[in-house]
């Protein structure tokens, strides 16, 4: 691979830093060395490529990483509820540097202009390389959440798109998500079809709703370098619940521990050396699960698209140690696991969560005519044909502040939704769902199509207009919140809080169901239980959604932004916080 | 079709059955796109034998879901042993099925 | 082959035929309205608990109760119970929230395990409780399963 040295060199003089430490080493050890992000000689014989949750982006952009991932009970404080300076110290990593900017959001729109664009897969697919290169047998595993949601180009082909880019780009071994949403039957003819002796998809946690038979491989081993290596599979547990059931009726999840465990055994009996969980949990299910079950060696994990530095060790049942990961998102990192396995053990390894920054890579140029030829065919979606490149690159309006969604609570991207359901369908709040993805506008771009698609492309995109009760929306925010803060970890769900329009409210998240929000208000006066008020929403999980006004959430948000083209967000809706002061998951937006 | 589908296969001396039966094992409380309530049927009772032996009687309410699942173990069937389930709901209906362990 | 066919066949046969197991005299129409009313019905925990298994003292342990912890579908809740007990020979499936709490009572001939999977229905977030009869007395275990509005996830 060549890197672009001399640019390289520019960004870093531009920034002001001499260097950079790299992330996962202390900081006594941390030598600052002014060279190549991406130079990581081997830490072992056993290699594991690893990225998740790029859902779908396919070209370099902007991703903000949150300035609020609130951890209570146990997870307090806990990798991966650290977020800007209280991750850069508990990592050892310097601020303002290059790494600094990948994991955090200090600075970000100064540093996101100085850096430039992080992702893409073309950008990817030279990194990989480069990586096979040094670790040959190196396998190459992808956590899922690769078609969608978010991505207009793999709505439009039903995922297609990335399937042909996850063939080009060498994926070994994968499991799913939002795979999922495009309905049973299309995973069903992609795995028997594009997938066949090619990749393979797994999971140990998705069953026949009948009869309780498994759908999929639950782990397939491998051979590196003369070891054998299981990868086994775990589909995100919530599907049916968090996305809507009636697109795979007849399929089951669940977490499944003692499936896990019985899994892990019955591997270790065919001849497995080394286990590993390619995982859909989220950070915190994967932590416990690690305490939970015994054999496994490492989770690759994804979901919660935290961008952890360094692996967590955890202690399992019978007192071995589990490397715990999560790989970030969009297409923004790629994890690199190099085990030392010797006399039957693994003796060392050495972890990398190498951000892709898209200036400091040269694009592979096989991937990059792809992505360029395959956004420029014709698609016809729901009845209409028209040219992908040209529909996404509609300019709508232009950002005069930055706007991004990831957080627990609005982001900015988050508010422009809300805004734009409330005037558009006129209705006195708004609902948007706690969506992980999305990407980055930086103030003075526009706002192109594509951009709108990043935050709402999704099979289910009815916008519903309903009356419900001060009550009910009262519980409604409970219920979410609790999926989001629950102490047991088993019990949360993932996903980020509710966005809400209009409305007001406090939350203490370290409070138990049903005593987490208080003091809702609308327009300044206390929402009244009886009282019954009109909502807007989107991403129903039903079938037949209530309230469904026909039309779709991209072209509400589209109209919205072609009716102002100046776009400010005065008003940023997040909730008052109680009970969270001084924890490390919390900074300053 | 009989509305009993089950497997019943033999291993290390335990037969592990599993069964699903379809009936709509309606509450009586959900009202329908009429406006009336849907009268309540549900099964009532389940009994599995083998030959003369009782092996399971299950005694079920509306709380049971909807086309309900069932699966049990027990010792001491060989196979080839015909396994015979049957069930009666609040209304009287009823049904059964034969199934050789495998 | 030859074997399975005759299954097949004798299944269908008796499945056109409502009433078969009544006819046979195995089930009377009789029996099955006084059990359809035995314990099925509104109440606390420890009546339901008392007309059901005649006792509402139990002590936790032995019993295992396996469930998802939140619930793809509060119509079709999956729950196994499994006791390490010998000599079971009465289980009961109770989800405590529910208006009508006993969902189902199992009475285990000689040689059949404690060990039993259904679906039940529940209403909202409660625990699923299993009491497990034997010689000595009753035993419980309990599982919490959340029931949730859904959505929003990802």
């Amino acid at each position: 691979m060549n890197l672009t040295r001399r640019e390289f060199l520019q960004v870093l003089a531009a920034a002001g830093a001499a260097g950079f430490t790299l992330p996962g080493t202390r900081p006594a050890r941390a030598a600052r060395i002014p060279t190549d992000p991406y130079e990581v000689p081997p830490g072992g014989n056993i290699s594991l490529l690893h990225f998740t949750d790029c859902h779908g982006q396919l070209l370099p952009l902007y991703f903000r990483e949150p300035h609020v991932n609130l951890g209570v009970g146990g997870m307090r404080g806990r990798p991966p509820h650290l977020v800007g300076e209280h991750l850069l110290r508990h990592y050892g990593i310097d601020h303002p540097s290059l790494h600094a900017h990948a994991y955090t959001h200090l600075d970000y729109t100064r540093l996101a202009e100085t850096y430039g664009r992080v992702g893409g897969f073309a950008h990817l697919a030279t990194l990989v390389k480069r990586m096979r290169e040094q670790r040959p047998g190196a396998l190459l595993l992808d956590g899922g959440d690769t078609w969608g949601g978010g991505s207009a180009t793999g709505l439009w082909t039903r995922g297609q798109d990335m399937v042909d880019a996850q063939l080009r780009l060498g994926v070994d071994v994968m499991t799913g998500h939002w795979e999922y949403t495009f309905g049973a039957d299309r995973v069903q003819e992609v795995v028997e079809n594009d997938y066949a002796g090619r990749i393979d998809f797994v999971a140990q946690n998705v069953t026949d709703a009948d009869w309780g038979d498994r759908i999929f491989r639950p782990y397939v081993i491998r051979e590196v370098n003369g070891v054998q290596v299981a990868v086994i599979g775990q589909s995100f547990p919530y599907t049916p619940i968090a996305n809507p059931r009636h697109l795979i009726p007849q399929w089951s999840f669940g977490i499944r521990d003692g499936e896990m465990q019985e899994t892990v055994r019955k591997a270790r009996h065919e001849g497995a050396e080394v286990v590993v969980l390619l995982s859909h949990n989220g950070m915190d299910v994967d932590i416990e699960l690690a305490r939970r079950v015994d054999g496994i060696d490492a989770i690759l994990g994804g979901h919660t698209h935290d961008a952890v530095p360094a692996p967590l060790p955890v202690k399992t049942p019978s007192g071995g140690t589990c490397l715990v990961t999560n790989g970030g998102s969009n297409g923004k990192f790629l994890g690199v696991l190099d085990l030392d396995f010797r006399d039957g053990a693994i003796r060392g390894y050495q972890y990398r969560l190498l951000p892709v920054f898209s200036e400091l890579i040269d694009p592979d140029r096989e991937m990059a005519a792809y992505i360029r030829e395959m956004r420029q065919q014709q698609v016809t979606f729901e009845g209409e044909t028209f040219p992908m490149e040209e529909r996404l690159g509609e300019e709508l309006a232009v950002s005069e502040d930055l706007l991004y969604r990831r957080g627990n609570f609005n982001g900015t991207f988050d508010q422009l939704i809300c805004d734009a359901l409330m005037e558009q369908v006129d209705a006195e709040i708004a609902f948007s769902p706690g969506f992980r993805w999305g990407t980055t506008v930086l103030p003075g771009m526009p706002i192109t199509f594509e951009h709108v698609m990043d935050h709402t492309a999704l099979t289910y995109p009815a916008v519903t207009r309903n009356e419900m009760s001060g009550r009910r929306i009262h519980q409604i925010l409970e219920d979410v919140a609790d999926n989001l803060f629950n102490k047991d970890p088993f019990y949360q769900q993932g996903g980020d809080m509710v966005r809400v329009g209009g409305l007001r409210y406090s939350i203490d998240p370290t409070r138990e169901m049903g005593e987490r929000i208080t003091d809702l208000e609308l327009n300044g006066k206390p929402l009244e239980p009886q009282r019954n008020y009109v909502v807007a929403g989107w991403a129903s999980v039903q079938e037949r959604p209530a309230g469904d006004t026909g039309r779709r959430i991209w072209d509400v948000v589209a109209d919205y932004l072609r009716d102002h083209r100046n776009v400010a967000i005065r008003h940023l809706n997040q909730p008052r916080l109680k009970g969270v002061a001084g924890n490390p998951g919390l900074g300053e937006a | 079709m009989s509305s009993i589908r089950v497997r019943a296969q033999l291993k290390d001396g335990v037969t592990q059955v599993r069964t699903l039966i379809s009936h709509p094992m309606e509450t009586g409380q959900r009202t329908g796109s009429d406006g009336k309530k849907i009268p309540a049927h549900y099964i009532t009772k389940v009994q599995a034998r083998v030959g003369d032996r009782h092996v399971l009687t299950a005694h079920w309410g509306p709380g049971i879901s909807r086309n309900p699942y069932l699966s049990f173990e027990f010792e001491g069937a060989s196979a080839g042993d015909l396994l015979s389930l049957s069930w009666v709901d609040n209304l009287g209906e009823s049904d059964s099925t034969q199934v050789e362990i495998a | 082959m030859n074997s399975k066919r005759r299954v097949l066949l004798k299944g269908t046969l008796a499945a056109g035929t409502v009433g078969v197991a009544v006819g046979a005299g195995v089930l009377t129409p009789r029996n099955v309205l006084a059990e359809a009313r035995e314990a099925f019905q509104e109440g606390s925990m420890d009546e339901i608990l008392k007309s059901a298994l005649g006792s509402d003292h139990h002590e936790a342990g032995h019993v295992r109760v396996e469930a998802p912890n939140i619930a793809e579908n509060g119509a079709v809740v999956p729950v196994s119970v499994e006791s390490d007990l010998d000599g079971v020979t009465e289980i009961a499936i109770l989800a405590a929230a529910n208006s009508t709490p006993l969902t189902s009572r199992y009475e285990l001939g000689e040689g059949t395990r404690p060990k039993i999977s259904t679906r039940i229905k529940m209403g909202e977030t409660s625990d699923v409780v299993a009491v497990v009869k034997n010689g000595d007395g009753l035993y419980s275990g309990r599982k919490e399963v959340k029931v949730t509005v859904g959505g929003c996830g990802g």
